[in-house]
């Protein structure tokens, strides 16, 4: 009794430094509809600034608690040059592009910390005045836990009261529910986001901040507290306070009280969470539905266009480049290329379902990794050629968007990004944890092509005959009835219904086709690495894809290829040239961002543009 | 004004972004030996593979300010992976096939080792592998062209093992990271404790999730087992956390616990004020090493770096003794004479002599074990002894069951 007692409030002093992350993302995307990525990277700065503070001034209790909330003022200020420098210049942009910026963020923030900090992990002293236990039926307790769980609280009455009693909070409210409207009635809705982002903002630097008691500040911060903010804010329901709140503890008691029972689940117990509550609560438990709705409201894009003659000759022109290509640059080059052309499949499957079908996945890596393992563990335990191993890549991509795309299919917007999400995550850690059938973080290897298709440059063509055929095999789709039917659906899902047309249907056999042509990549991407392990099933493959689409451009079906090309092109030279080749990509996403919010793929349309008289 | 025309050519864009892969070194067979180096060096990862890159570096410059090995001198061309595997193959593609390189070496993770050892033996390509831990490079996944330097999981958990059957304490818990390391060196603890001292029983395991450990809660659950002694897999920030929790809520009173690596500076070091003490570990203590050969060594690094050694520094340093010693015995950079120099290569390093053994392709280099102390809000090892790694690795005949026989 007296443990579960224990045990109970240990997850309470979790849960509260999960709601101070995930309360902050949540303000943030209620008011600015953005989908912020660099959280985490807030979060992290905020323990980095709280740590060296710390080394100044923490030596009593007064100067460490105020050491950790100029961390937070610091980070709010942080924030505020991120949304006025940048966000605030593309708010126009399609919400995706909003989420590219932002991970552009994310990777500069992380090689200026390591610039600044240095990479060690940096452990601070604990705090004075609370570095002692409190005896709780015979078991210790850290007094910083309590003092944890207090500030949680005392943030949350704090929220309360400003949204509730302030005319700044009344005004948050009512841009959370319906922006236009308050954007009616006069009020200059760029301050109210500047505003919000930097209370989201300093937040996630005090959350980072209260964390160093506790943890190291380390470099991977960010990435490591990023999906689980999302997870707590989507379980609660975006942009619910309260809901933060719930679905932080929720979470946190039950990992508490479920490693006792089963200690290997821990990983994927947040992941299932997530999954059972968007399934039986579509917009999470205090979510509203209107939130997963909105996304209909948007205007549609420009209908999509048979390829005109110069289209075409651009088509032409690719496929010839991409076929004279490795015969010209040498051997290298044809396996660098081999890997553009599967992440040009890929990026092209993730295209289909977000342009085609307007559905956002943040999970895709589910079917790609789940194509790679289809043929990797079709080589490992039957011992399979190449030619079954490649036919069985697409079938366990397709059964796997099949199973996972009937749930999701049935959310809209962010909420079923996160189901995607928390799908692929689900499968990223059977795959990492269930090491007698996948080999574990040990992976598969000895994946290697036939002897026929060893030689690089065969290698090469056989998988851009075969990719380059499903990549037109998806631009096909789309001009099919199918496909106009689902475009149709993506324009306006009421109308499209209301023809009699099953919308839910259409966007189940979208998502399955999608991850059958993600599964082919798969397949390929294993041969060509030789070896297969769980990270291509990890969502930072799902970031990497959704960066390739959207660099390349949405609205055009070449912007994946042209993604794929850039994205892994600029990243073989730059991690060749420079440790800080983070930093120069991320400021080049941010660059392309401000400067081409339609992608590489909107350099034509700017040069038809610029052409007219 | 006038708009500035702005047209796309795409096959000029190709050409653009390609015309840097066409360019390949010029060759010459007396020019530098050149080693095709792969290893993690951005991201967090950067704090374990800094101080190793180092420690290579220092070895190349005492290599050729000795007029390199086999009057060539000795080239290192690196390249960071950014710890994914998929890309560390892709350069080992890129050093070989464009950089023409001699032989492979480097890694970290295991899984960036085991694939990057896939390609060598696919390749006919000699990789010397110096940090990943996994057993399974040299054993179930070994293969005749991949040969490994740093002490295994195995070897580091069996010093562990054997330090623990000297305790009384019967009652054991474990507590490790749910992924191929923490569960291969919770294995390997048990098989060779079990085998030194029937009598202990293991009463709890904790699995904590990579880098996302539930610290307050793991904690209160190895407690509540009661266990005797405690054997920790945990590092890096995971054990921060567990180690500042533990202490606060008493987990480590009275209580033995031996931990894997913990020694080694990369993690000691941060835990400062915080360092348990008495716990048994492996690692690295160059403060106390006394051998001259070792002093030689911990001197020209801080002269260089102007920082000490940490323990990827000795194991970068020592791969470039390796190589240099193997091109010796070789006369070639020949991959087969290369591969057949390295099977039973002996060489003297700052850790005293240790030899790759033709049997698994394993270093016998071993490690430090000692108890933790804190001195000046510092950790550090005392009491320590070198743990010579032939003296922990399984007997020949189990060795040809664990790897696959050619």
């Amino acid at each position: 009794m007296s443990f579960i007692v224990a045990q109970a409030i240990t997850g309470l002093a979790s849960a509260a430094s999960l709601f101070l992350i995930a309360v902050g993302l949540s303000i943030v995307f209620g008011v600015t509809r953005v989908v912020n990525f660099a959280h985490g990277s807030l979060y992290m700065l905020g323990a980095y600034i709280a740590f060296s503070l710390v080394q100044v001034m923490g030596g009593s209790f007064i100067g460490y608690l105020g050491a950790l909330l100029i961390a937070a003022l610091a980070v709010g200020l942080i924030g505020a040059i991120i949304e006025t420098g940048l966000l605030r210049r593309i708010y126009h942009a399609p919400e995706l592009f909003q989420l590219l910026a932002t991970f552009g963020v994310v990777l500069v923030v992380q090689d200026l910390t390591r610039a600044v900090w240095g990479p060690d992990d940096l452990f601070a002293p604990r705090m004075p005045g609370l570095d002692g236990a409190i005896d709780v039926l015979g078991h210790a307790i850290p007094a910083y836990d309590f003092f944890l769980i207090a500030v949680a609280f005392g943030v949350l009455g704090g929220l309360w009261l400003l949204f509730r009693k302030t005319r700044f909070g009344v005004l948050i409210r009512a841009a959370t529910e319906d922006r236009q409207m308050v954007a009616a009635l006069g009020i200059d809705q760029r301050w109210l986001f500047t505003a919000a982002f930097v209370l989201g903002a300093a937040l996630a630097g005090l959350g980072g901040a209260l964390q160093i008691p506790r943890q190291a500040a380390s470099l991977s911060m960010d990435l490591n507290i990023i999906v689980d903010a999302f997870v707590v804010v989507v379980v609660g329901g975006m942009g619910s306070i309260a809901g933060a709140f719930v679905a932080a503890v929720i979470i946190s008691e039950l990992l508490a009280f479920g490693l006792v029972i089963f200690p290997e689940i821990t990983l994927v117990l947040i992941f299932l969470v997530m999954a059972v509550t968007l399934v039986l609560k579509p917009s999470g438990l205090f979510g509203r539905p209107e939130f997963a709705t909105a996304e209909d409201a948007r205007s549609p894009d420009l209908p999509l266009r048979p390829a005109g003659s110069a289209t075409r000759t651009a088509w032409l022109a690719l496929i010839a480049t991409a076929i004279a290509a490795p015969l010209l640059l040498g051997e290298f080059a044809s396996i660098v290329l081999t890997e553009i052309t599967v992440l040009a499949l890929f990026a092209a499957s993730m295209h289909f379902l977000l342009w085609g079908g307007g559905l956002i996945t943040f999970g895709h890596a589910a079917y790609f990794g789940l194509g790679a393992y289809g043929a990797g563990l079709a080589v490992y335990h039957l011992s399979a050629g190449m030619a079954p191993a490649l036919l069985l890549a697409p079938l366990a991509g397709a059964a796997g968007a099949l199973v996972f795309g009937w749930f999701c299919v049935r959310l809209t917007g962010i909420y079923m990004a996160m189901l995607t999400l928390a799908f692929a995550q689900i499968a990223w850690s059977a795959a990492f944890q269930w090491i007698g059938f996948t080999g574990g973080d040990n992976g598969i290897l000895g994946v290697w092509p036939s002897a026929w298709a060893s030689d690089p440059l065969v290698f090469y063509y056989v998988t851009l005959a075969v990719c380059g055929a499903v990549i037109w095999g998806l631009r096909h789709a789309m001009f099919s009835p199918f496909g106009y039917t689902l475009r149709a659906s993506r324009d306006s899902a009421l109308r499209t219904a209301s023809i009699g047309i099953d919308v839910t249907r259409h966007r189940w056999m979208a998502f399955t086709l999608a991850g059958a042509a993600a599964g082919v990549a798969g397949g390929f991407f294993a041969f060509a690495k030789g070896s297969v392990f769980p990270d291509v099933l990890y969502v930072s493959t799902s970031v990497d894809g959704l960066v390739m689409v959207l660099l390349g451009g949405m609205q055009s079906l070449a912007g994946p290829i042209l993604g794929a090309l850039a994205f892994t092109g600029i990243e073989t030279e730059l991690t060749r040239m420079t440790d800080l080749w983070q930093l120069v990509l991320g400021l080049l996403i941010v660059a392309l961002v401000v400067l081409l919010p339609r992608g590489l793929a909107g350099l034509s349309a700017l040069a038809v543009r610029g052409r007219a008289p | 004004m006038r708009r500035v025309n702005v047209r796309l050519h795409v096959p000029a864009l190709l050409g653009a972004l390609f015309t840097a892969f066409a360019a390949g070194p010029a060759l010459a067979q007396d020019g530098p030996i050149r080693v095709g180096e792969i290893n993690s060096y951005t991201g967090p990862l950067a704090a374990f593979t800094v101080p190793y890159r180092n420690g290579w570096q220092l070895a190349v410059e005492e290599v050729n300010a000795r007029g390199g090995v086999l009057g060539r001198p000795l080239e290192v061309i690196s390249r960071d992976d950014g710890g994914k595997p998929a890309d560390a193959v892709k350069f080992a593609e890129e050093l070989v096939r464009r950089e023409k390189v001699d032989l492979l070496a480097g890694t970290f993770l295991s899984n960036i080792g085991l694939a990057v050892a896939d390609f060598a033996n696919r390749n006919k390509t000699l990789f010397v592998a110096s940090e990943p831990l996994s057993d399974a490079m040299v054993w179930s996944k070994g293969n005749p062209y991949t040969f490994r330097l740093r002490p295994s999981t195995y070897m580091q958990a069996a010093m562990l093992a054997e330090e623990a059957a000297a305790l009384p304490a019967r009652r054991w818990a474990t507590v490790a990271p749910n992924y191929e390391y923490g569960q291969s060196a919770v294995a390997a603890f048990k098989e060779v404790l079990k085998a030194k001292r029937p009598d202990v029983e293991f009463v709890e395991e904790q699995w904590p999730a990579l880098f996302k450990i539930d610290a307050g809660a793991t904690v209160q659950a190895l407690e509540n087992a009661k266990p005797e002694a405690i054997f920790n897999v945990t590092f890096s920030i995971d054990l921060a956390k567990f180690v500042r929790e533990g202490q606060l809520r008493g987990l480590f009173k009275d209580r033995e616990v031996a931990s894997l690596l913990t020694g080694e500076p990369e993690y000691l070091d941060g835990l400062k004020e915080e360092t348990p003490e008495g716990w048994i570990v492996t690692g690295y203590p160059w403060y106390a090493i006394t051998e001259p050969a070792h002093r030689t060594f911990v001197e020209a690094y801080q002269e260089r770096f102007k920082d000490y050694p940490r323990a990827g520094s000795i194991v970068g340093y020592n791969t470039i003794l390796t190589i240099a010693a193997m091109l010796e015995k070789a006369g070639s950079t020949d991959t087969a004479a290369m591969v057949a120099a390295m099977e039973g290569l002996e060489l003297d390093t700052p850790f005293g002599p240790i030899t790759y053994r033709a049997i698994d392709n394993q270093s016998t280099m071993g490690a430090y074990v000692g108890r933790t102390a804190k001195a000046d809000g510092k950790g550090m090892m005392v009491d320590i002894r070198y743990a010579d790694g032939a003296d922990y690795l399984p007997d020949d005949e189990a060795v040809k069951k664990l790897r696959p026989q050619e």
